[in-house]
């Protein structure tokens, strides 16, 4: 079980590096060193070619000009001064960008905080209350039913349930809760939210999950035998071990939501904005130079999240 | 997204029948090039535009007439403009909109088409030739076919003057958007543009949010409101574009629109689940909430029509085979038959008479004549559109055209207008 449940996080974290890492430590004099390279090689030349190089060319993109049909090779700082537009004229407003982080800050923010809080439990009563592995894979795959249709219907499915119309405003007008349908179930931050949440909770179970089931049961039995309650077992003996399960789903779920647009989108009515939505508009009307300028904004504001997440917990170590 | 139309399951009569066709369209095509050997395939066509004017079965008919093969290529509306810049090899036919001319023509991958090759050219509606419908003038505002229709030469990159041989855009299709509302869920008529903005409608309104044509409906709702006057809400300046975010902002900030649709099956759903109960609207879009039951009208308005019109362009890459196979299938595309199979779609065409001959005469009087339906109306695929006894929204060809105040355009200030648009998306 603990086997199997690893691989996918493993291949989460970094690959290419534990193979080598691997290799090295457990090197035999049959196996030439250059074995290693030529394991990675393949992962690595399928990054070069489709993620390297376009994110090149995005950057180098993100410098030239552009009119409404061509895009030519130029040197400027016109399209990152078009992206911070008003961001720094000291007008009472924020700007376009910064009032669109802002909002994704708060779907990041929220959204992770509810992911962690549920997915936490789940995966503790997953590892912890459940005593037989069948029932732990069983219940395992339920938490994936939602995964087995595609994201775009799962969204389309919220709006007959949230609707003005839909089954849980006829329920409340039912029952005599409400005397009008309550408007903002549907095209609102709530329903992202609720959607952004119910999409992305199981991100946060796996990981979690993973390196609930690596702590040793005995350190458990120790702390119980030392005299801790049990809320004192989970603050100093599980939640200290399953830190790097907790980075790496939070790693998903905040970097997923930062640049999510379809489920802001769908369930936001269009009405709030995302970067992702920016970005889509500007290449449609074959703006791509400050499209680029923009994807590589946001790709800044990811990698520092990330390293600043990173910086919390010490993966290598914990791992 | 490319269809191929292929005959599955073996011989049968009607692929032998089939294969007969190719063969003798193909024959047509061996005198032209003079290959025999190379003129034994059918000729091959992608086209490419968007999914609503791709009908299968103007591909298979069009297979049959002629020999000749339609490969559709099924994009986005913005996509169609994208790929003739960028990828101006994978196409042999271009079904586009007139609006997005102005940015195609200068990229110079598309070539005019010889008015002298298309039979019917001087029979193209005057609405696109001349900008005029029964003799009188429609409204130019924006991006109207007839700025846009005449080119100097064939690989010319500017627009000419005045009439010449060449054109950009052979019409397809062509209509007069306006409001859909939910008359059941409305009390009171409708009857301006200013409704969309109007505060009774206040959570139940939707617009476009495909910036282009968005602000042009935000216009029309704006100057009927009588907040302000448009010099061309096609090509509006940088204070017009200014004011018209910023009344679109407050409406936003005061709860005025439930949700925003790029999608044409988007803004069904909302109309269908009843969300939204006045918005702008596709003709299509309306029919489809119809065919659901659901009451649905298309609401002509005093201030006119927002109109738009396709038509097929030649990228300049194409082969001769192609180019010929291209003139031979748009010939045939004008004579009837596809037009009319359009037409019953609620679409107007490009050569009225023909699309008449190819009608049954009661059909011909509900589409066009704004006449009651003598029996039921029912779509190409059969399924029934409208009862006996029904009128179209907004009544005749001459009424609807003729009618027309804007056409969807792309402005000399997109770039600003873009960067205003996403302000009020984020406001």
């Amino acid at each position: 079980m603990t086997e199997t449940l690893d691989a996918p996080t493993q291949v989460g974290a970094s690959n290419a590096d534990k193979g080598v890492a691997r290799t090295g430590a457990r090197r035999t004099s049959w196996t030439p060193a250059w074995v290693a390279y030529l394991q990675a090689a393949p992962i690595a030349l399928v990054f070069l070619l489709f993620f390297i190089l376009p994110l090149i060319a995005t950057f180098v993109v993100s410098f030239w000009n552009y009119t409404e049909y061509s895009i030519e090779p130029a040197f400027a700082l016109t399209n990152y001064q078009d992206v911070f537009y008003g961001c720094f004229s000291g007008s009472s407003g924020l700007c376009t960008t910064f009032a669109t982080y802002l909002s994704t800050l708060k779907f990041v923010a929220i959204v992770w905080a509810m992911t962690l809080a549920i997915g936490f439990t789940i995966a503790y009563f997953l590892a912890f209350h459940i005593r037989t592995l069948p029932m732990q894979i069983a219940l395992f795959m339920v938490c994936t039913i939602p995964f087995w249709t595609s994201n775009v219907i799962r969204m389309i499915s919220w709006i007959p349930l949230l609707g003005r119309n839909g089954l849980v405003n006829e329920m409340l007008l039912a029952t005599g809760l409400i005397d009008r349908p309550l408007e903002w179930l549907l095209y609102s931050d709530f329903a992202v939210s609720l959607a952004l949440i119910h999409l992305y909770t199981l991100f946060m179970v796996v990981p979690i999950f993973n390196s609930m089931m690596r702590i040793d049961r005995s350190l458990i039995e120790a702390a119980y035998d030392a005299g801790a309650s049990g809320w004192q077992t989970l603050t100093n003996v599980i939640i200290p071990l399953v830190k790097p399960g907790i980075l790496i789903g939070s790693i998903f779920v905040v970097t997923i939501v930062t640049g999510d647009y379809l489920t802001i989108g769908i369930m936001g009515g269009q009405q709030i904005a995302s970067v992702g939505k920016v970005i889509q508009t500007q290449i449609n009307f074959l703006q791509f130079p400050i499209a680029a300028a923009n994807a590589i904004v946001l790709l800044a504001v990811v990698l520092v999240t990330i390293w600043g997440m990173l910086r919390l917990v010490d993966i290598r170590k914990e791992l | 997204m490319t269809i191929l139309k292929e005959t599955r399951g073996g011989v049968t009569r009607r692929s032998i029948l089939k294969a007969s066709a190719a063969i003798a369209g193909a024959g047509v095509i061996t005198k032209v090039t003079g290959f025999p050997a190379i003129a034994q395939e059918k000729v091959t066509l992608r086209y490419l535009s968007t999914a609503v004017n791709q009908s299968p079965a103007i591909a298979e008919k069009a297979g049959e007439d002629l020999g000749i093969k339609v490969e559709y290529i099924a994009v986005t509306t913005d996509d169609v403009a994208k790929r003739v810049i960028t990828q101006p090899n994978s196409f042999d036919l271009v079904d586009t909109e007139y609006f997005a001319l102005p940015k195609l023509l200068p990229s110079g991958n598309i070539m005019g088409l010889d008015a002298k090759k298309i039979k019917l050219a001087d029979k193209i509606a005057s609405v696109i030739r001349e900008g005029t419908v029964a003799g009188k003038k429609i409204g130019l505002d924006g991006t109207a076919p007839a700025e846009v229709l005449y080119l100097p030469d064939e690989e010319a990159t500017e627009f000419a003057e005045e009439p010449t041989d060449f054109l950009t855009l052979i019409p397809t299709t062509y209509n007069a958007d306006t409001l859909g509302i939910r008359p059941d869920l409305i009390d009171g008529p409708v009857e301006s543009w200013a409704s969309l903005l109007d505060p009774k409608f206040k959570g139940k309104a939707a617009i476009l949010n495909i910036p282009s044509i968005g602000i042009m409906d935000a216009a029309m709702a704006i100057e009927a409101r009588g907040d302000m006057k448009y010099g061309d809400k096609g090509n509006m300046t940088r204070e017009e574009i200014d004011a018209t975010i910023a009344a679109l902002i407050e409406a936003k900030r005061a709860g005025q629109f439930r949700a925003f649709w790029t999608d044409f099956n988007e803004s069904v759903n909302l109309m269908a689940s009843g969300e939204v109960v006045i918005q702008s609207m596709w003709s299509p879009a309306v029919t489809a909430v119809r065919t659901q039951g659901i009451e649905c009208k298309y609401q002509p308005l005093k201030e006119g029509y927002r109109a738009w019109a396709s038509g097929f362009g030649l990228p300049v890459a194409i082969e001769d085979r192609e180019k010929d196979a291209a003139y031979e299938f748009i010939n045939w595309f004008l004579s009837g038959w596809a037009g009319a199979h359009l037409a019953k779609q609620g679409y107007y065409t490009a050569v009225l008479e023909t699309t008449k001959e190819a009608m049954e005469p009661y059909e011909w009087a509900y589409w066009f004549e704004g006449k009651p339906a003598e029996k039921d109306i029912h779509a190409p695929d059969g399924k029934l559109l409208e009862k006996a006894g029904a009128t179209r929204d907004g009544g005749s060809y001459d009424e609807r055209m003729g009618r027309v105040a804007c056409w969807n355009a792309v402005m000399d200030e997109n770039i600003y207008m873009i960067r205003k648009w996403n302000e009020f998306i984020a406001a």
